[in-house]
């Protein structure tokens, strides 16, 4: 039984993981064409706050959960700074982005180096996360359980916001058209800067999360921005539900080809799947239909 | 708008997978040209000599400590009188943890620079990388890490542990002590998959069955599905050889799934006392193979650690990495003094035997291959993440890359 469960629940829990870090890229890219590949280094930027809160709150039980907003606001003030200061010149354009933020993302990972060592920090995991329960004979991790947890709590925050407020609404309007949406008073440039803002900080919160695996070190972002775009461009623009979809069956296919034959030999697998995949469904699992004429 | 987008998008993801994959890989340069004319000017009353190390990229934490130790070493050495009288002038270089940085990087140091030796290099991509380039312009390069052996150049001397002088003991302490099934958990490189492959053979020849064998690639540091696995299988010892920040999710997937070292402890070739503290779990009493510790006591281990923290911060722990490095160029001092030359080719001729009372205990050449006679050392993680010296080989053990003096290593064999 452990060799169904084991695969399932931790690659619940990977999924978990990578739809945090993919909701921040679904938004900005899917609304703005931005790609980002600075967005790994917001997860960083998540770990190493994480980091840091422990170093001030000493209590590991309450740190934590100290950890999830502050990182939230730091992932999500470099992401507005980012959009202030270089992306806003480029929209459009998204291949400036892309190079623009690999060169962002080199800067941010050498700037962490300068300032914490290139030696990763420890990450303590708190008391109340420290367990397993016995699943059928695996013996899963409170932690992983958080992380789902987390993510669920993510997807529903960013639903209401989309869903229930009046700047969700002028996202939503912003995606589905962008010239028309600005014709009935939408400011997209203050839309984006919201939307910019949330998504980084998204990744911020999933760098806790990542820190609670791997402590922080500075390369920790590249480990997840190829995944994280595979999930997005997988799902389909535009859509949450395709991300969410696309997510969990990355993980989950990623965790079976590992327990069936070694991690090297999964990631190989699992980007070939996904490539098959976009070829039978270029546009992703779901797509907005819009009436733009771009 | 959407479609051409995501088409475009996935292009753009698939590309850049590639190049990532591909500078992983990347080729060195064959050494084409034949061997020039040494450059090496030795008649000032100065010596060049080429400190080339990755003070950037993934690397940078390990390899900066190796630049610390030799520039060290070489401040220790001009201040005694330099080498045959002539003072050592260190040239720089960052290999920028990439193996065809490093190759360029030699190049440059041997040709341009003209040192007479060159000094550095971690990864095994990196040393192979350097090793054509090296032969081609018949340099010296000394090397300070422990590899998975299977290699032995003339231009090359090899100042840390081979797989005889490490990975043999730890199967030996772990023979003492009365396991009969372990678990082998590695980064997926060839380091870990060559030591596997002698661990493989050697625990067959000790009736040490091997339960469960996982790889996980150097970036990745999820372990969780791997773990998973050895709780399953209940080993009695895991044969740790992951490298690098992946060790960090190994231990913490290995503590959180109820693994500790009373029931299933790991013993580890890359865990020193750098990065014991930087796993943000309690580790102690799991174990780890070297052939140094910061707690060898002997008075030249003692000098060693005073001085490197006076020069660097008490803070500061030293490691096996960082002590074979500074042995290394010590090993070079008496080495040149030996031959009375600065010539590879006489160094060569003089180099058997040739010894230095090192931190780690007394070091000695040995001709044929290049590589040294060291003593093997277990260590079990105290609470200060200090290693306590539980099993120690009776003598240094001669180096034996190829191991051919052991009957039950068939190379050939999966």
């Amino acid at each position: 039984m452990d060799a169904f469960t084991t695969p399932l629940l931790a690659g619940t829990a990977t999924g978990a993981l990578l739809l945090i870090a993919a909701l921040g890229l679904a938004l900005t890219f899917g609304q703005m064409g931005v790609i980002n590949m600075a967005h790994g280094e917001f997860l960083m930027a998540g770990a190493y706050t994480t980091y840091l809160t422990q170093q001030v709150v000493t209590n590991t039980d309450l740190s934590i959960i100290v950890a999830l907003p502050a990182a939230f606001l730091v992932a999500g003030a470099l992401g507005l700074l980012l959009e202030v200061a270089i992306i806003q010149w480029m929209y459009r354009r998204p291949l400036d982005t892309l190079l623009v933020t690999v060169g962002v993302s080199l800067l941010l990972q050498q700037l962490a180096k300068d300032v914490f060592g290139a030696q990763g920090d420890p990450v303590h995991t708190p008391g109340w996360l420290d367990g397993n329960i016995d699943v059928f004979g695996y013996h899963w991790p409170y932690r992983q359980m958080f992380t789902i947890l987390l993510a669920v709590g993510a997807l529903a925050a960013l639903g209401a916001l989309l869903k229930q407020t009046s700047y969700g609404r002028r996202i939503r309007a912003t995606v589905q058209n962008r010239d028309l949406a600005e014709t009935v008073g939408v400011s997209t440039r203050v839309v984006d800067r919201v939307t910019f803002f949330v998504g980084s900080g998204l990744a911020g919160v999933g760098g806790v999360a990542v820190s609670l695996i791997s402590g922080t070190n500075p390369n920790l972002g590249t480990t997840y921005i190829i995944s994280a775009f595979l999930v997005v461009v997988a799902g389909g623009l535009g859509q949450l539900q395709g991300t969410v979809i696309a997510a969990f069956a990355v993980g989950i296919v990623t965790a079976f080809l590992t327990d069936w034959f070694n991690s090297s030999m999964a990631q190989v697998l699992t980007f070939a799947l996904v490539v098959i995949f976009l070829q039978i469904r270029p546009q992703g699992l779901f797509t907005v239909r819009t009436r733009g004429l771009a | 708008m959407f479609e051409s987008r995501a088409r475009h998008a996935m292009g753009i993801v698939l590309a850049l997978t590639a190049a990532l994959g591909l500078s992983a890989c990347g080729g060195s340069k064959s050494g084409e040209e034949s061997a020039a004319e040494s450059c090496v000017d030795t008649s000032g009353d100065t010596v060049k000599l080429g400190f080339l190390n990755s003070t950037s990229g993934a690397m940078a934490i390990s390899e900066q400590t190796v630049r610390d130790s030799l520039v060290m070493a070489a401040e220790e050495i001009n201040a005694s009188g330099g080498i045959l009288g002539k003072k050592i002038e260190p040239v720089l270089e960052d290999g920028a943890s990439d193996p065809a940085i490093f190759a360029e990087k030699i190049e440059k140091l041997l040709t341009g620079d003209c040192v007479a030796a060159a000094f550095g290099g971690w990864t095994s991509a990196s040393r192979k990388a350097m090793l054509p380039v090296v032969e081609a312009g018949n340099g010296l390069l000394f090397y300070p890490v422990q590899y998975e052996g299977l290699e032995a150049s003339k231009n090359i001397y090899y100042t840390g542990a081979t797989t005889n002088q490490q990975i043999i003991p730890a199967m030996d302490f772990l023979q003492s002590q009365g396991v009969k099934t372990l678990f082998l958990a590695g980064s997926d490189y060839v380091f870990p998959r060559t030591a596997n492959k002698i661990i493989k053979q050697y625990a067959a020849e000790l009736g040490i069955e091997i339960v469960g064998e996982e790889y996980v690639p150097l970036d990745d540091d999820d372990w969780t599905t791997q773990v998973a696995k050895i709780v399953a299988a209940k080993p009695d010892f895991v044969f740790n050889t992951i490298n690098g920040s992946s060790n960090v999710g190994f231990i913490k997937a290995y503590y959180e799934q109820g693994l500790t070292a009373e029931t299933t402890p790991i013993i580890s070739v890359s865990i020193a006392e750098e990065e014991a503290p930087a796993m943000g779990k309690d580790v102690t009493g799991q174990y780890a193979a070297w052939n140094y510790f910061q707690s060898v006591p002997s008075p030249a281990n003692e000098t060693f650690i005073e001085a490197f923290q006076a020069r660097y911060g008490a803070d500061r722990p030293t490691s096996d990495p960082m002590e074979a490095a500074y042995a290394s160029l010590y090993l070079y001092k008496a080495l040149v003094e030996k031959a009375d030359s600065f010539d590879v080719g006489e160094i060569n001729a003089a180099a058997d035997g040739v010894s230095f009372d090192a931190p780690e205990g007394t070091v000695t050449i040995d001709g044929d291959n290049h590589h040294i006679a060291k003593t093997g050392l277990i260590g079990q993680i105290n609470a200060d993440n200090q290693f306590d010296v539980v099993w120690s080989s009776e003598e240094p053990i001669e180096p034996d890359p190829f191991l051919e003096g052991y009957a039950w290593w068939d190379p050939s064999a999966q």
